[in-house]
């Protein structure tokens, strides 16, 4: 067996080492995505005239976008479920339909954002446009950080390498679902 | 380092694929309750079916794909502190955002900003740039008094 240095390799907590680190990875998210949600919750609160800027969104793509995510959320923990079973090149295939996943949602918000920007709804229209650009903006940039990460990780996965991997960047994209769970109802549903 | 793919699993919480596409399943009917309950147009149910059951989606995320219910507490340790100080941000700013007048202060922009979006919308306005205007108030601007 190769050199592991000895942090990897020994666990006070009980947790793979590299998975507790994705725990805290998460734990700060929680912090950055919760600030940015809760500001928007309370200036929509504090802002009657908001509710029209919102009953521009288009709740159709919100909910296909919606289905998308959640179901590359199901191949990520088909992918791990396939890496508990030492099935690598089932996880990596997996992980492939979660990258598509990844690429579906990606270009559908490419065409709502530029039908929304030619439509006059751009992120200097008012705050509710500043916080639906940057909002689902950061979301989609996990989004793309999670694709790479997934590309990555299937590509070892595939030979049977660093299986433990596949739950981690499964942790992370789970993670992007919910925070789409929340976006979607805040920035869609809600008029 | 794959014989640790399943190191901290042993408690045999692995199931068949189909119990993850049955989960999955009901994460969609719960997405189409979301997505209807606006239709009957009633403030308490939309705001049930909106975020009780975006609550429970992510719960069931949580749960069954992340797998926390049977994780080690100190995962459910980090992400409860973390929710704390969301929770504890929120509680200190939203008086300041949330109400635009107090004992001693009033936001003036963001009273005078809700005044002219309303007026520019009731006038059928409030299309793209039409409604957009410059304000910052939604930057929750404070003017003393």
């Amino acid at each position: 067996m190769a050199f592991k240095p000895i942090a990897t390799t020994r666990s006070a907590t009980g947790v793979l080492t590299s998975k507790l680190a994705v725990w805290w990875l998460l734990a700060s998210e929680v912090v950055i995505f919760g600030g940015v949600l809760v500001s928007y919750l309370m200036h929509r609160v504090g802002h009657p005239e908001w509710a029209e800027y919102a009953s521009h969104t288009d709740p159709r793509i919100g909910l296909v976008n919606t289905i998308v995510l959640l179901s590359s959320s199901l191949t990520a923990v088909l992918a791990h479920q396939a890496a508990e079973r030492g099935d690598g090149p089932r996880a990596a295939r997996f992980l492939w339909y979660t990258v598509g996943g990844a690429c579906a949602f990606l270009l559908i918000k490419s065409a709502e954002w530029t039908m929304e920007i030619s439509h006059g709804y751009t992120i200097w229209a008012n705050g509710f446009w500043s916080f639906y650009y940057t909002a689902a903006g950061i979301h989609a940039s996990h989004v793309i950080a999670g694709a790479v990460l997934m590309i990555w990780v299937a590509r070892s996965a595939r030979k049977n390498e660093d299986l433990h991997r596949v739950e981690n960047v499964g942790l992370y994209w789970h993670f992007v679902d919910i925070v789409w769970i929340f976006l979607f109802p805040l920035l869609y549903i809600a008029k | 380092m794959s014989e640790h793919a399943s190191s901290d699993h042993s408690d045999g919480h692995s199931h068949d694929d189909s119990y993850y596409v049955k989960v999955w399943g009901v994460l969609l009917v719960l997405l189409a309750i979301s997505y209807v309950g606006p239709w009957l147009e009633i403030a308490i149910v939309t705001l049930l079916t909106a975020f009780g059951i975006a609550g429970v989606k992510a719960y069931l995320v949580m749960k069954y794909f992340m797998h926390l219910d049977v994780e080690k507490p100190i995962v459910r340790y980090f992400l409860v502190t973390s929710v704390v100080f969301m929770v504890l941000m929120f509680a200190g700013v939203a008086p300041d955002i949330m109400k635009h007048e107090g004992t001693n202060w009033e936001n003036l922009a963001a009273k005078a900003e809700i005044e002219r979006a309303l007026a520019v919308q009731a006038a059928g306005g409030g299309h793209g740039e039409d409604a957009g205007g410059h304000d910052d108030a939604g930057a929750g601007h404070t003017e003393g008094h």
